[in-house]
């Protein structure tokens, strides 16, 4: 037990860090919230009105919020699926020994270390639809007839966005997974060998499990990011309702309508939707570490 | 004592006041070196300024999409920053710039105000205050390829959209046939952002369906007239405008054309003296015209008002010194250099008769009521809430010419929407 001197002790050696918090995390917070129930312009940072609710009520009707929720929805859940399928095949791998595994490890990162601006710019121009390498690749190859222009098909762009992210973060992915995968000792395996566990039955029953602490860390992290997802489609394509998201929507009411009132209030949506997304994966990650024990 | 050291302070404040504005720093935020030559050579100018002037400059790059950098410019506003002077800004801004830009009335004389395009000056006039000198202004216009027009037999640039139509489609076929698999007849600015607003103006104004709001508040955007333009560009798009068309903006257009894959491209009047420079694949095959008119009788050539202005800022330390520095690079001699080295059109009607103007651009004579004329967007109209107005417009006729809507249901939609914006 702890006595009463070391309990503030404790307190006085956190301080600092609660009143770093409470001045970079709090007050930005707190003034949001106070933003979001006034009338506000952004060129003229005091707020005007008192309106109450009006902010979160108008919200509630907006078609364009829902189009960006919707939006933004379906780009993590397809993007944050397919980079931790793809992160746990590579990390599989790269676990693995085989000659120049150094190499490879460090190979893959490549995409995670180029900045998002510049990756960004990159994959414009690839696909773009007359000059861009991906199209020069598959009319040459046969794949398909005409010229494909990506980036400007409502039906295509949104689905770009996701590929340019997967390859960015699948590495990510990995490298946590990777990380993930070095924490098993390696003796339970050998065990499974000897009572003649086939190599799926041992990535099912044991690596799975065992993987999972690391698994919903990668998840949170990663659906996180996904959430407020803004540099990729702001670089790509701008404003545009097909591939708008959320984080879009919000700069674009606060910076270019100067509505800091409702901008704010978007601000404020966000953090509640990632707040429930976050509830979700601890339970899940509680009930995954009581299974364990 | 006291006194005698008061007395000492007040002398050494005024002499180091009085050294400082010898040679005060001027910190101008203009155009891009991005697009075009146009930032370089602003920047050049404006060093040429502080030279004669023993001041000095410092330039602010800026980003290439007008939204881009009004929304960098709104945090220096809103921070009250005495750190930029001077800015150029977009013929749309003086609604929203009013209140942090310094009336330039007391700066400029009546006469010199005078000599400048009145319908700009007007513009940039807000209840009273002028908030800018124009600097150079703007207007859409049709670019085509001399060769190719000789080539396929036409005596003239397209007059209507529908003779636009054909041409692109003969020799956009000829010239795939003659193994230029690229090629296509059109290019503009269709990617959702303030250039489709201007592009979509023109082709509705120019069928003869009004200019979205008009000046004196009425909303017109949902007519037949409008939906018929907004149908005349969707046909375009794959057949005589690449697929990607609505992803480009001046660049991508101009990119297309100015490497020789595109028989007709709208932009502004930048374009022209770059495809006429060293390196351009069409260099001397450029011919410029008005923009051509809807059929019928309500059709007219469009073409809309662009252009960028000179603002000192309400937050300046050194207003005057910062209005003279914008006194010269809207002098005739200044925008002279601009017209004959970059195509740009001045903001002083008397430039249209220059002699040397004109031997680089001939283009400027006969198109100076087009210039004169140019539709504006409703920017006086919805005053600060322009970009609003101008989002929802550019959104709802992407989502038109794209087809995720029919167009008349676009236009229902907007024309919702800016009730919504301007109730």
């Amino acid at each position: 037990m702890l006595t009463i001197r070391q309990t503030r002790l404790a307190w006085l050696l956190v301080l600092p860090t609660l009143l770093v918090v409470a001045f970079v995390a709090g007050y930005p917070l707190a003034q949001v919230f106070y933003y979001s129930f006034h009338r506000a312009d952004i060129s003229f940072v005091e707020p005007t009105e008192f309106v109450g609710l009006k902010n979160y009520i108008f919200l509630l009707q907006d078609p364009d919020f829902r189009g960006a929720l919707w939006n933004t929805l379906r780009f993590t859940v397809v993007s944050v699926f397919l980079e931790t399928v793809l992160g746990l095949a590579i990390a599989l791998v790269i676990h693995s020994n085989f000659r120049g595994r150094g190499i490879v490890r460090a190979a893959i990162l490549i995409p995670w270390a180029i900045p998002t601006v510049v990756s960004a710019k990159m994959w414009q121009w690839m696909l773009n639809d007359i000059y861009g390498v991906i199209n020069v690749i598959l009319v040459n190859t046969g794949l398909v007839a005409n010229k494909i222009a990506f980036l400007a098909n409502p039906n295509t762009v949104l689905w770009a966005m996701v590929a340019v992210d997967v390859w960015k973060t699948t590495p990510f992915m990995a490298l946590l997974l990777l990380a993930g995968l070095q924490l098993i000792p390696s003796d339970i395996y050998e065990a499974a060998d000897i009572d003649g566990a086939s190599k799926w039955q041992q990535f099912w029953t044991l690596t799975l499990p065992l993987l999972t602490p690391a698994l919903v860390v990668a998840l949170i992290f990663r659906t996180l990011d996904a959430l407020r997802v803004f540099d990729v489609i702001f670089v790509m394509v701008g404003v545009n309702t097909a591939t708008r998201s959320l984080a879009i929507y919000n700069r674009q009411t606060l910076i270019d309508f100067q509505d800091l009132g409702y901008g704010s209030a978007i601000s404020v949506a966000i953090l509640v939707i990632i707040f429930i997304f976050v509830v979700l994966y601890m339970r899940v990650a509680g009930k995954g570490v009581r299974g364990e024990d | 004592m006291k006194k005698w050291l008061l007395g000492a302070l007040a002398l050494t404040l005024t002499l180091g006041g009085l050294a400082f504005a010898q040679g005060v720093t001027i910190r101008v935020a203009g155009d891009s070196t991005a697009v075009g030559e146009g930032g370089r050579w602003m920047k050049a100018k404006a060093e040429e300024w502080a030279q004669k002037t023993g001041n000095k400059i410092e330039y602010i790059d800026s980003p290439a999409d007008t939204n881009d950098r009004l929304a960098l410019y709104q945090q220096y506003w809103a921070a009250r920053s005495p750190d930029v002077d001077v800015y150029m800004i977009d013929v749309i801004w003086p609604g929203i710039v009013a209140p942090h830009a310094a009336d330039l009335k007391q700066f400029f004389t009546e006469a010199e105000l005078g000599q400048f395009f009145p319908r700009i000056v007007e513009n940039n006039t807000i209840r009273g205050k002028l908030t800018s000198i124009p600097f150079f202004t703007d207007a859409g216009l049709l670019y085509y390829r001399t060769d190719l027009l000789q080539k396929y037999g036409y005596q003239r640039p397209p007059q209507t959209w529908t003779e636009l139509d054909q041409m692109a489609t003969r020799i956009q076929a000829g010239e795939r046939q003659a193994g230029n698999r690229d090629f296509w007849g059109f290019v503009w600015q269709g990617k959702a952002y303030e250039g489709l607003t201007c592009d979509a103006l023109e082709w509705i104004y120019s069928m003869g369906g009004g200019r979205i709001i008009e000046p004196d508040g009425r909303i017109t955007i949902n007519n037949p007239q409008a939906i018929a333009a907004l149908n005349m560009v969707r046909s375009w798009v794959g057949r005589i405008s690449p697929p990607g068309v609505t992803s480009y903006a001046e660049e991508e257009a101009r990119n297309a054309f100015q490497s020789g894959n595109a028989a007709f491209m709208r932009n502004w009047p930048y374009a022209y003296s770059l495809g006429q420079s060293e390196g351009s694949a069409v260099r001397g095959k450029i011919g410029v015209t008005v923009l051509p008119r809807g059929a019928g009788s309500g059709g007219r050539n469009a073409a809309t008002l662009g252009g960028w202005q000179l603002m000192v800022s309400a937050y300046s330390r050194n207003q005057r010194v910062a209005a003279d520095l914008v006194k010269y690079l809207t002098s005739v001699e200044v925008q002279k250099d601009n017209a004959i080295s970059l195509s740009r059109l001045p903001t002083r009607p008397a430039l249209y008769n220059d002699p040397q103007v004109l031997a680089k651009n001939a283009f400027f004579k006969d198109l100076l009521p087009v210039f004169q004329n140019a539709v504006g967007r409703p920017s006086g109209v919805a005053g600060a809430r322009y970009n609003q107005v101008s989002e929802a417009f550019w959104t709802g006729v992407h989502e038109a010419i794209t087809g995720r809507k029919p167009a008349a249901q676009a236009v229902r939609d907007m024309e919702a929407a800016f009730r919504r914006i301007l109730r």
